[in-house]
């Protein structure tokens, strides 16, 4: 069986090191069976989040080769082999061990965001009526796995560290799943552009790109979100528009 | 909101475990955009050899003063400085020049190209300051659909211009060029209609389209060309580009306009 080099970052959040592993490679083998093989033959100190192996549970994030992945969905056989491949922490959280970081952050500001508010239900027996295609734009959202790959691309956290001024595509993602529901009546617009700083995204699809549940984050979610704040905050015209509707009632 | 505790690792300009060509999409962007700007400039500038026959660049659509018969007010604005050199095209550049600015696709790209914010996804930034479009100046970006508005006058514009590049002084006929001023005109109205402000403004904002179906029609058809935004606003770059260019050659003889029919 053929051998390939495995380049991991070793260390806590004070110090640490990349370390080289030698582990066999077999047809369709992912990073995470390497990292496994490597706990099991040579570091079974080596710290790894993993939970499902099927790529969706989020847990096994990290770099390889200097990319937000899955490890449970990057086949060794699409890395080159000729060369160490490098597998690291995500990068915009704070280490905790090895692979490990501390992704606490994404659950504290989850919780600062308007929750779901239904309008009222539609039969007597408390339930709603919803065209499909009503729910077909928020139905991409929520395929989110909340592996938060997309928030350590993303150089606002990442190489900016405006984790206290901006949510991250993760959670405008969120935001737009309340927003454009067809239940929901929360206002959330005035919060994405003063607390939730929309206006730090710069667009630049990064996000998108590394999405393991390929939703299209910027162009379904983001730029629609910054639409809507541009429709009550930066549009002189529409707003006129809305006071003289408004006025005739 | 939370902030997070340090340490969180940070990288120096260009600094990235890729090992990937990251830097080739920015680059290319960099020399197509580069390049367009240039040859734009230059050519706004020339104020001649911009028609041909039936034939108007875009990059003078509409002449509003001009020598040329397209031309609809006459030679020149009034009250034009005497000795001041003068070109139509800068009356009326500053619109799809500013549409292209503020789109949402130019702007991340540009802002990786020229701007290294970020050179590339997960690549290391040479600034460690950064306020992105939440404040003064880029706050301005959020402008773009005013510039949408001007854009979608200029595509009637255009096609205009395309139907009349069918009629020659003998009468109908099909010169190559008539094709490149057709071809220029749809890629560019496929960029435009693909516009993000614009599928926003026909039925995004709604969180129920289905209560007002033709804003649902005109969502669906604009998302379809929103998925190849980047694709049509390079092939309409191109092509206005390349139409400019062919109108141009001819003018000056270099290139001999072919009759079809």
């Amino acid at each position: 069986m053929a051998t390939a080099t495995f380049r991991i970052w070793r260390g806590t959040a004070e110090k640490g090191e990349f370390r080289d592993y030698t582990a066999e490679v077999g047809e369709g083998m992912v990073v995470l069976d390497a990292v496994h093989q490597i706990q099991a033959t040579q570091a079974p100190d080596l710290a790894c989040r993993w939970n499902c192996k099927a790529g969706k549970c989020g847990s096994c994030s990290a770099e390889v080769n200097g990319k937000p992945r899955l490890m449970c969905m990057t086949r060794v056989s699409d890395l080159p082999l000729d060369v160490p491949v490098i597998v690291e922490p995500m990068q915009a959280f704070p280490p905790v061990k090895d692979l490990v970081t501390d992704v606490s952050w994404n659950y504290e500001v989850k919780k600062r965001i308007a929750p779901f508010s239904p309008r009222k239900p539609d039969a007597p027996d408390g339930t709603w009526r919803m065209a499909q295609e009503d729910a077909d734009r928020v139905q991409e959202f929520r395929k989110c796995i909340e592996c938060f790959l997309c928030q350590d691309v993303c150089h606002v956290l990442r190489d900016h560290h405006k984790h206290a001024a901006f949510i991250g595509p993760r959670f405008l993602v969120h935001v737009a799943q309340l927003e454009m529901h067809p239940l929901d009546t929360g206002d959330r617009v005035a919060a994405l552009k003063n607390d939730n700083g929309i206006g730090y995204c710069n667009i630049t699809k990064c996000c998108t790109k590394v999405c393991p549940e390929h939703i299209t984050i910027t162009d379904n979610a983001i730029i629609p979100l910054k639409e809507r704040v541009v429709d009550d905050h930066y549009d002189p015209v529409l707003k006129l528009i809305r006071l003289v509707l408004r006025r005739r009632g | 909101m939370p902030g997070i505790p340090l340490p969180v690792r940070s990288r120096g300009f260009g600094q990235t475990t890729r090992r990937d060509r990251w830097w080739l999409t920015p680059a290319a962007v960099a020399v197509g955009l580069g390049a367009f700007v240039v040859y734009a400039t230059w050519a706004a500038l020339q104020g001649q050899h911009y028609t041909y026959g039936p034939y108007l660049s875009p990059f003078y659509s509409p002449e509003l003063w001009g020598p040329s018969e397209h031309a609809w007010f006459g030679p020149l604005p009034p009250g034009w400085p005497a000795g001041l050199p003068y070109s139509p095209a800068l009356l009326i550049l500053w619109a799809p020049g500013g549409f292209r600015l503020t789109c949402y696709y130019y702007r991340g790209a540009y802002y990786k190209a020229f701007w290294a914010d970020p050179p590339a996804c997960a690549v290391g930034e040479p600034r460690t300051g950064y306020i992105g479009e939440s404040n003064w100046p880029l706050r301005i970006q959020n402008i773009h659909r005013y510039f949408l508005y001007v854009a979608i006058l200029f595509i009637g514009l255009l096609a205009w211009d395309a139907v009349k590049a069918y009629w020659f002084a003998d009468g109908f006929g099909v010169g190559v060029g008539s094709l490149v001023l057709t071809a220029n005109v749809v890629l560019l109205a496929g960029y435009t209609f693909g516009c993000h402000s614009l599928r926003h403004l026909v039925g995004g904002r709604l969180d129920c389209v289905s209560k007002a179906p033709t804003c649902h029609t005109l969502y669906k058809g604009c998302s379809a060309l929103n998925r190849r935004h980047p694709a049509w606003a390079w092939a309409s770059l191109c092509s206005v580009m390349f139409a400019d260019l062919y109108v141009r050659l001819c003018s000056m003889g270099v290139w001999r306009d072919l009759r079809i029919v």
